[in-house]
């Protein structure tokens, strides 16, 4: 297996504070990672520097052998990376279904084109209807985003994720503050989108973390301490010190 | 066969009216005014463009609908004088693409940020060309502006565009093809990318799109219809005025677009309709015309966000679950429309009364509001009005709490029989 992603040396600094403290990380091809850590050790910071939203301070990004660092968040994904976000980050006043499409748009090749109807557009229109499927949201089809549950929120996040036909895909939380059914319903929505492809996730529940990942890298005040599997993760030591036991929960 | 009804149904009825309305109204008077709608009618569905489907506010959009009316009229002073020929039918064409030229240059540092970033470089251009219409005057020729003749040879079916039912049909056939254009533009990609960086411009840098090139884009068209609308201005009053360029016209085109909604894409039309009739039999009958369109901006923009048209279609989920459901509103809303008229009649007239006194034009106390001469020394007729208005005020404290409350009665009621 090869790297898919690959970070080295990656700091970045707001003002005098340093939030990621030379981060070295390589995601392989194929394998399904999460990130752990307390809280403000710098997961979601970390999620902003691969995506492009945040400049880096220093280091590099490869995203195969392509060095990403520091460009804008839709040429990255235009080299088959897409993310989603902590805070629900849908268009509110768009339908369901605009959400999924609008997603699936310039992957598909309609770019800026005000010159076609949206709806003769067979490939957009099969697209569209197929992840709207596979994400259960077909019968809330024309429902404005705004309007659907937290849950339904939640999902419609995934599917628009999904509509760029990502090699990586990256959840941040992508369950929290769900109940249990609905955290069950999240982990097999992501096990199935995620097959063939490569994902890496934050996320604080560990039954999920546990659940779906292959690897784990534990975050630690903007450095990761350990990446290893879940059984070795869960065994070491130092984890357990950082953690404090709460990986047990 | 429904479905071709409902997508080709109102631009059907569009056409028919455009054609058969000057049959109903022939007076000169009217036709100025048909022709004038015609011309806002573009100009809001292109303001709208921005507005309402990409969520930009401009301060300045006049810019791109006067500086292509003083290319037109240029256009036309040239064929005049016989340096070039140009059809007339086709100089709208010309002024769309001195918008775009204009759209695709300013566009790209206006639209690099949105919200109060863009709002401030629109309203800087503004004034920026109004600053040059007093100074470049080879061009603009300073308060003057710039006059010309439309009527010249060859006389297509000897159609000379002289009279003003000819130029009615020329700019009547010009609305009905930009607004099918603009209309088609709503459901292309580039219309839902653009909706999408309206509803969230962060979101859309993470599918792909660059924000600024969407805005960039949808300003570009946008500045095109502005122009389009502007050589029709210039080729109805055949003058062009600094007037054209400046902070009256934008504001102009953001209060019809913004009074007759930005939700929907009939809402511009409805505030261009009734503003331009508004705006050409008002403001001979009162000075205080601007204040009142003011003041209406107001109210619309407090109570009423959605517009004349969001007023309308809320009530298309009632409809959709019983229409008897819309019977039980009837009352509450007449009587809150009485209200309204009573308030409205005790304000005007009361506006209009100190607009006289104040005013310099004044030969003597007497005026005439609402076609009754009055003495505005006298205490009675302010006496009047002030009942007029306490009175509308004191029934709306009443009328208008009653009309939310049987509407969230109705709504809750609708919903419970959709889901029960």
């Amino acid at each position: 297996m090869s790297a898919l992603l690959k970070l080295s040396g990656l700091r970045k600094n707001f003002g005098p504070t340093e939030i990621i403290r030379g981060v070295d990380l390589e995601i392989e091809d194929g394998e399904r990672h999460a990130i752990i850590g307390p809280n403000g050790a710098g997961k979601s910071t970390l999620f902003h520097l691969i995506s492009g939203r945040y400049d880096v301070t220093a280091g590099h990004i490869h995203l195969r052998e392509r060095e990403i660092t520091n460009r804008a968040p839709y040429e990255i994904n235009r080299m088959g990376l897409a993310r989603s976000f902590q805070v629900t980050n849908i268009f509110p006043k768009m339908t369901v279904f605009e959400n999924i499409l609008v997603g699936v748009l310039w992957e598909m090749g309609a770019r800026y084109a005000f010159w076609r109807f949206v709806s003769r557009d067979k490939a957009v229109q099969a697209r569209t209807a197929e992840i709207l499927e596979r994400t259960g949201m077909a019968d809330r089809r024309d429902v404005p985003a705004g309007l659907l549950s937290y849950a339904d929120q939640r999902a419609l996040e995934i599917a628009i994720t999904l509509g760029s036909n990502p090699d990586l895909i990256m959840l941040d939380e992508p369950t929290a503050g769900m109940s249990r059914s609905e955290t069950q319903y999240a982990v097999d929505l992501i096990r199935d989108v995620s097959e063939q492809k490569t994902l890496i996730m934050v996320e604080h529940d560990m039954g999920v973390v546990f659940d779906l990942a292959d690897r784990i890298s534990v975050l630690v005040y903007g450095e990761v301490i350990a990446t290893d599997t879940p059984a070795r993760i869960r065994a070491n030591q130092a984890v357990q010190e950082a953690y404090l036991g709460t990986m047990e929960d | 066969m429904t479905r071709g009804i409902r997508l080709f149904g109102p631009w059907a009825l569009l056409a028919l009216l455009m054609l058969g309305l000057p049959t109903l109204f022939d007076s000169s008077f009217a036709l100025t005014v048909l022709s004038l709608m015609g011309v806002f009618i573009i100009f809001s569905c292109a303001y709208n463009m921005l507005l309402g489907q990409g969520g930009l506010l401009s301060f300045g959009h006049a810019v791109y609908f006067g500086i292509a009316g003083y290319c037109t009229i240029h256009l036309i002073n040239a064929v005049e004088d016989e340096a070039i020929w140009f059809p007339l039918t086709l100089l709208p064409l010309i002024g769309g693409l001195v918008g775009l030229v204009l759209g695709v240059l300013i566009g790209f540092v206006s639209t690099r940020r949105a919200g109060t970033t863009f709002a401030m470089i629109s309203l800087g251009f503004g004034e920026l060309f109004t600053a040059m219409t007093l100074v470049l005057l080879t061009f603009f020729n300073g308060e003057d502006g710039v006059q010309g003749n439309r009527v010249y040879e060859p006389r297509p079916l000897g159609i000379s565009f002289g009279p003003e039912i000819e130029v009615y049909y020329l700019i009547a056939i010009w609305t009905f093809i930009a607004t099918a254009a603009m209309y088609a533009l709503t459901r292309t990609p580039f219309g839902r990318v653009s909706n999408a960086v309206r509803d969230n411009p962060e979101r859309l840098e993470f599918i792909g799109y660059s924000t600024h090139r969407v805005r960039w884009l949808a300003f570009a068209l946008s500045s095109f219809f502005a122009g389009l609308a502007g050589a029709l201005h210039a080729i109805n009053y055949e003058h062009v005025g600094f007037e054209t360029v400046g902070v009256q016209t934008s504001g102009l085109v953001l209060f019809m677009t913004y009074i007759g909604g930005i939700g929907s894409f009939l809402g511009p039309i409805v505030g261009a309709v009734l503003i331009s009739y508004l705006n050409a039999s008002l403001s001979d009958l009162t000075e205080a015309w601007f204040l009142y369109l003011g003041l209406v901006f107001v109210l619309t923009v407090m109570f009423a966000p959605a517009g004349l048209a969001g007023l309308i279609t809320m009530h298309e989920p009632l409809m959709r679950v019983d229409r008897s459901l819309l019977r039980r509103l009837a009352l509450p809303y007449l009587a809150a429309i009485a209200t309204t008229l009573l308030i409205a009649a005790g304000a005007i007239g009361l506006i209009e009364m100190v607009y006289h006194l104040t005013s310099d034009l004044a030969f003597d106390s007497k005026t005439t509001v609402f076609w009754i001469e009055l003495d505005t020394e006298a205490p009675w007729p302010w006496i009047g009005f002030a009942v007029l208005l306490g009175a509308g005020l004191l029934a709306a404290r009443r009328t208008y709490p009653q009309v939310s409350r049987i509407w969230d009665a109705t709504v809750a009621e609708a919903r419970a029989r959709l889901l029960g």
